[in-house]
């Protein structure tokens, strides 16, 4: 079942749009907000709301990167592994996560606290190199300012 | 030299222009001119004199475009500020969004009163947080002044704004693929013709410009198409453009400047040149998608005609410059290995085709090359080329791959020959 918050959140949405179709992307995001991921049985209340198929909906969940069809961590840390990173440094800033954290990236530390994913150019290509997490960008990372920038997320 | 998107955000004393600071430096105006005193085919005639190319990467002439909506055409019209802006190494539109969002909402409001839209949407991806809470605070705003919303200051015309935040997916910036997405499906691209300006969202006449494009029309409509040509260096595309250099140098960042700034100028003098200790050796001009450059092409004026004659394109004008410390191949894997990962899978051979690249060129940085592997990378630029796949994300990957295999030759060689990466 969704929440009353979660499905005003959602309706909220269909004033912008002729369809109801369009509002899904939006739909999913709102209730990983709310839950952390997307469940199958979400997609279904999603589905029953916009009159659509799990099986269109989940279409859709797996094309865009923002979308987590399995459980993540409290935190999420995003690493641009894009160009302009690459060459400023993405490597040795993976090997510092990888080994700070003592998980692989797509995967969740045993305390549920972060989970680690590679993300596309995130735009601050000139502050590289760049990571997010959760809603908060993290730029010009160096390994001595890693254990810092992870402390702020418990 | 004079600047105009940027102008505003010089003299910032807060950390964004909100709408009263706006309305001060002279925003708004244009829109009041506009729906006074001119018809929506004025307003397109004005930005097709002033010769603005789209920004976004392909340099299309902006009024042309519009123009190919008929004003006889049905109703809904859209029109859409793509703010996706995901090409790596691209920068510049995040400026704009954070620091002037009325600039972009002001021009977009003008281009949806040129082709008479209904229904305007911002595409914004969603790792611009910051820009999102400052256009989602301007759009209500905008809508709270009257400059939106209907009978947009006792104008007659209405129009109705709205901001979509993207799941994240580079096919989003793909014109189709964004109408796609903004449907709520899969951002696969769509067969052209017919084209979106006929059949674009939800099969409605649209229109899809980027933010630093549709930034521009304001200044036009207030100064003219004369002095907007006047900004440039180069005859063909005028007004400024907003350049960006990334990679190891000095200053990294972004600068407006005449449009056909060399690009010797914006490396060396607003970039700084190269660290301390390295030598420039090449640069994708604009974006993950171009052909590199290289020492011979430093004075050559960074606009869409000069580059595309150089053999590369100018795409978004956001420089990543490779220095000679730094392994080409393995610059080239990154480039590939992300095109491989963010293709949509709708067509085979960029399905297929990239990923394979990809390994391919990966076994060559790990030392597991042979030399009939470079054979068959050549002969994949051509099969995922121009004309072979569906849309153009393929033929773009496949850019800089086939300028490194001609003028890094030696590199690729000799990661064969030594069986492992000579930058390691």
């Amino acid at each position: 079942m969704l929440s009353k918050d979660e499905q005003q959140a959602i309706e909220a949405e269909f004033a912008h749009y002729p369809t109801k179709q369009a509002v899904c992307i939006e739909a999913m995001k709102v209730v990983q907000r709310h839950r952390g991921w997307v469940t199958d049985e979400n997609l279904a209340d999603i589905g029953d709301l916009l009159e659509m198929t799990t099986d269109e909906l989940d279409s859709v969940a797996t094309f865009y990167n923002l979308i987590y069809r399995e459980p993540v961590g409290r935190h999420v840390i995003h690493v641009c592994d894009s160009v302009s990173c690459w060459i400023m440094g993405y490597e040795q800033l993976r090997r510092d996560l990888t080994g700070h954290l003592g998980i692989e990236m797509g995967e969740t530390t045993e305390d549920g606290r972060f989970t680690l994913l590679p993300i596309q150019c995130l735009g601050h290509c000139e502050l590289a190199p760049a990571l997010m997490i959760d809603d908060d960008l993290h730029t010009s990372l160096t390994e001595d300012r890693l254990p810092g920038v992870l402390d702020e997320y418990q | 030299m004079e600047k105009v998107l940027t102008k505003n955000i010089d003299n910032l004393e807060e950390d964004h222009l909100d709408l009263r600071g706006y309305e001060k430096a002279g925003g708004y105006q244009g829109l009041r001119k506009a729906l006074k005193t001119m018809t929506p085919g004025e307003v397109t005639q004005v930005v097709s004199d002033a010769n603005l190319r789209g920004r976004g990467g392909a340099g299309f002439p902006t009024g042309k475009k519009w123009s190919f909506v008929s004003l006889e055409s049905s109703h809904p019209r859209y029109f859409i500020a793509n703010s996706d802006e995901m090409e790596p190494g691209t920068f510049k539109d995040r400026l704009l969004l954070e620091s002037d969002p009325h600039q972009l909402i002001e021009g977009l409001i003008l281009a949806s009163y040129a082709i008479q839209a209904d229904v305007a949407y911002i595409f914004l991806r969603w790792a611009y947080k910051t820009a999102a809470h400052r256009i989602r605070q301007a759009i209500a705003d905008a809508y709270e002044a009257g400059y939106l919303g209907h009978n947009i200051l006792g104008s007659g015309y209405s129009l109705e704004m709205h901001l979509h935040i993207s799941a994240g997916r580079y096919m989003c910036g793909e014109e189709t693929g964004l109408l796609n997405a903004l449907e709520g499906k899969r951002a696969t691209p769509r067969p052209k013709p017919p084209f979106a300006v006929t059949s674009g969202l939800w099969g409605q006449p649209s229109v899809v410009n980027n933010v630093e494009t549709l930034s521009n029309v304001p200044h036009i409509v207030n100064n003219g198409a004369q002095w907007f040509n006047s900004l440039s260096l180069t005859p063909g595309s005028g007004g400024t453009k907003l350049y960006g250099v990334s990679g190891k140098v000095q200053r990294p960042g972004a600068w407006e400047l005449p449009m056909g700034t060399t690009i010797r100028e914006i490396l060396y003098e607003h970039a700084g040149g190269m660290r301390d200790g390295l030598k420039f050796r090449a640069l994708l001009p604009g974006g993950a998608s171009t052909d590199f450059l290289y020492e011979e092409h430093l004075d050559l004026p960074m606009d869409f005609d000069a580059i595309q004659k150089a053999g590369s394109r100018m795409g978004t004008g956001t420089m990543v410059i490779l220095d000679d410390k730094t392994c080409p191949v393995g610059m080239v894997l990154n480039l590939e290995r992300f095109f491989a990962q963010e293709s949509c899978g709708w067509c085979t051979p960029c399905r297929d085709g990239l990923p394979w690249t990809a390994r391919v060129l990966q076994a060559i940085e790990e030392g597991e090359g042979q030399m009939r592997d470079l054979d068959r990378l050549q002969k994949h630029t051509r099969l995922l080329g121009p004309g072979h796949t569906f849309c153009a994300l393929a033929p773009g990957a496949m850019e800089p791959l086939q300028s490194a295999l001609t003028r890094f030759r030696d590199d690729f060689e000799r990661h064969i020959v030594d069986g492992r990466c000579p930058y390691h």
